[in-house]
């Protein structure tokens, strides 16, 4: 009896053990003859309509390639998980990367080579060439479709400026003004008036953007394609001294100084806050992911001074390098499809318009364009009678952004550089007494150590 | 001679039948006596828990320590870097902000966290009603997930006068405090929170280990003349003497390891004032690197586990004698 029993007990451990083993290593594939191709739909916390709008282009979408069965998946792209992700084969098959990201992900092997697919659909010569050098790798072949460019802008809450007794028409120009602003609104609402991301990153990108905008050239790229970082400037300086200002003098910028850019996003969708910047394309954001009532969204031109431009970005369509032949060849319909023939042909911007306007996803945020300049003034034509976000409260953007210098990132070491821009955001908006300068020169060196690796 | 005989002569010549020895015992332990005794079926129950601790334990510690030699991103090929990636490491200023700011939360976390168990548990035993309530109330904290914890606690840190704690210091007269908004606040904040969570598990050990102290010596103590903090000294203390050195090794090993909550709360800074050992491991690997750097994070791992390694060990030897004298 006893030895029948352990028989039976060690062999229900070894089916379970099996089972588990197994479970593992289960097959995702479709089970009806398909293609499956998993796609990258929205971050997390995008709300049902969107995914309803989701379904419809995914319906169109199978209709016209019977033999490919999207499935959608809910994915933004980060760094932390990224490289885990790949190599353990959970990547969707397309999914998008910001600029930021792109070169050092072509440089280390992590993106797919989609050159000649980008030639054989005989669109590569109108991307904006700015534009299509950010998917170029040093060997000349592209990595990723460039799908949305955008556009550094002030983002200001209309309600808090009408609060404080400011005219929401009429925003802030230059930077002095936008103290000035930040400074009433605070008085007057208990609010803060600005606010700038300081973490994850985010608070260099977003430091990298201001000190721009005052002329700064953070990064020097020389003919050896070596870099020297030039962070340690004057207006990198002037930066971080009108943050401390406006942090220690004005107290106008609240009490919360760790924002990223989600919860600089949630802060302001929350009407906790006046102005800060970011990239103009983030009102669909504010309002899918964040729940803001369009109502109170202002967006301008970021001031400029000392011939400084204003920074852009944008996103990238991109594949994990280890797909095979035929989702690869799926893949690319879809971004096709999904991502540029809104952006070429009047028909699919329309259906496109029409599927989002109809599930209140926004359209017409401003954004840049990634093709030509002629393709998207009339792209933006063909889509006019399905613009359903506030364009008049976003007029000091959309009239004023084509008369600014556009400047891209610096290329060295991104990522790892707005790290330690980060610690610069930090100290002024947490240590009253921080040394500017000496910050500036350390952040200078650390920068040209990971420039040197 | 016939002296030496006689004494060989006194020996007995036939010992009779004794145990065999022990290397005698190995030798007959062959294969087939190992099958025969059982051997398959001890191995048959083994394995699942070898097949799992290897899979996902040992295998990713032996593979963690093959990386710290080479430079990969876990697509491309690796590359032998040898020592180059413990060179990086030693040389990054940032390890030494890292190793001060670990030691100051572990002294903080000494200083506060590891009495205060004691403390509350000793108190909680000379409760004489509702011994079960308070026990559930410490052990409350434990059950919270520790990230929604965090979450919560991040929300009472609101650094306005409207924030939760800041409203309650304002009805006894004390200013806002930034907790985490500033440096000098940021780390004791966080070893606030891990003392509030991580206090009610050890409570409980306390007061099993408590139960455990025989009464008889309480009484004698009393008969004694002695007070209850004498009888807390001389009796209590001593008899916890094992469980709380296991104890203290116990938390010196965690807050060497802290990363929740500087990850969770601040994320390193202001400025990196929160920036811990573990935490820099996790920046090496994911956050700088885009996955490029798994050999300077495998590095920093495997040089933090020996020198726990060899603090447990130096630990264990001083204090052996003590805690079971």
């Amino acid at each position: 009896m006893k030895s029948s029993r352990s028989i039976a007990i060690a062999g229900l451990t070894a089916l379970v053990v099996a089972g588990s083993l197994a479970a593992c290593s289960a097959d995702a594939g479709g089970d009806d003859g398909k293609l499956e191709l998993r796609v990258a739909t929205f971050p997390p916390g995008a709300d049902q309509a969107a995914y309803d709008a989701f379904a419809e282009q995914e319906k169109q979408f199978e209709k016209a390639n019977p033999d490919i069965d999207v499935v959608g998946l809910e994915y933004e792209w980060t760094a932390p998980t990224f490289a885990a992700q790949l190599a353990g084969g959970s990547l969707p098959d397309v999914f998008t990367v910001p600029f930021t990201d792109t070169k050092t992900l072509l440089e280390n092997g992590q993106l797919m080579d989609v050159t000649d697919e980008l030639q054989e659909l005989g669109y590569s010569d109108k991307f904006n060439p700015i534009i299509l050098d950010e998917v170029t790798g040093g060997d000349d072949r592209i990595y990723g479709f460039p799908r949305q460019a955008y556009a550094n802008g002030l983002h200001y809450n209309r309600d808090l400026f009408e609060q404080a007794g400011l005219d929401p028409d009429n925003p802030p120009t230059t930077w002095d003004e936008v103290r000035a602003a930040a400074k009433t609104i605070a008085e007057k609402t208990g609010k803060a008036g600005y606010a700038t991301m300081a973490a994850g990153n985010t608070g260099g990108w977003q430091l990298s953007v201001q000190a721009d905008s005052r002329g700064a050239s953070l990064q020097q790229a020389n003919d050896d394609g070596s870099y020297t970082s030039t962070i340690d400037n004057d207006a990198t300086k002037a930066t971080l001294e009108y943050l401390h200002d406006l942090r220690w003098e004005d107290d106008s910028m609240g009490s919360t100084f760790d924002l990223d850019w989600g919860s600089i996003n949630q802060e302001f969708a929350a009407g906790n806050l006046g102005m800060y910047t970011s990239g103009s394309d983030v009102y669909t954001a504010l309002v899918r992911d964040f729940g803001m009532s369009p109502d109170i969204y202002g967006l301008t031109v970021i001031p400029t001074e000392n011939g400084g431009g204003v920074l852009g970005g944008g996103d990238i369509a991109v594949m994990p390098p280890t797909l095979d032949d035929d989702i690869k060849a799926a893949a690319v319909k879809w971004i096709d499809w999904y991502y540029m023939q809104k952006l070429l042909n009047e028909d699919a911007a329309v259906a496109d318009a029409k599927a989002l306007s109809e599930s209140d996803q926004a359209v017409g945020t401003p954004v840049l364009p990634v093709l030509d300049k002629e393709t998207y003034l009339e792209s933006q034509e063909w889509i006019a009678p399905y613009v359903n976000v506030p364009l008049d409260q976003m007029t000091g953007f959309t009239e004023g952004i084509f008369e600014q210098t556009p400047v891209g990132e610096f290329k060295g070491q991104t990522q790892p550089i707005y790290a330690l821009m980060d610690n610069l955001v930090q100290a002024v908006l947490t240590d009253e007494n921080a040394d500017i300068d000496a910050l500036l020169k350390q952040v200078d060196v650390d920068a040209q150590a990971l420039l040197d690796q | 001679m016939i002296e030496r005989d006689a004494a060989a002569e006194a020996l007995p010549r036939h010992p009779g039948p004794s145990k065999p020895s022990a290397a005698a015992r190995r030798r007959r332990r062959t294969p087939v006596t190992w099958v025969r005794r059982g051997g398959l079926w001890n191995l048959a129950f083994l394995a699942p828990m070898l097949v799992v601790f290897g899979v996902f334990s040992w295998g990713p510690i032996a593979q963690a320590v093959v990386m710290s030699f080479q430079k990969t991103n876990l697509i491309t090929p690796p590359v032998w870097v040898g020592l180059d990636n413990f060179a990086r490491v030693l040389s990054d200023p940032n390890l030494g902000t890292a190793v001060l700011n670990t030691l100051y939360f572990a002294g903080l976390a000494l200083v506060f966290g590891f009495p205060l168990p004691i403390l509350m548990a000793v108190l909680m035993s000379e409760v004489r009603r509702g011994k079960g309530l308070y026990s559930a109330l410490a052990y409350l904290p434990v059950v919270v997930p520790p990230v929604v914890a965090v979450l919560l606690w991040k929300v009472f840190y609101n650094a306005s006068p409207d924030g939760v704690f800041n409203t309650v210091l304002g009805w006894v007269g004390i200013p806002p405090q930034p907790w985490l908004q500033s440096s000098v606040t940021a780390m004791p904040s966080l070893v606030i929170e891990a003392t509030w969570a991580a206090a009610g598990g050890s409570i409980i050990i306390y007061l099993a280990a408590l139960i455990a102290v025989p009464p008889e010596l309480y009484d004698a103590a009393e008969v004694d003349g002695a007070g209850i903090w004498r009888k807390i000294w001389h009796v209590t203390l001593p008899q916890l003497r094992g469980i709380l050195f296991i104890m203290l090794i116990l938390q010196v090993i965690g807050t060497a390891q802290v990363f929740l909550e500087p990850y969770l709360f601040t994320g390193g800074g202001p400025n990196n004032s929160t920036l811990t050992v573990l935490l820099l491991i996790y920046r090496y690997a994911f956050q700088n690197s885009l996955g490029g750097d798994y050999g300077e994070a495998t590095a920093l791992s495997l040089m933090l586990a020996v020198f726990l390694g060899l603090l447990s060990w130096l630990y264990f030897k001083l204090t052996d004698r003590w805690s079971t004298n």
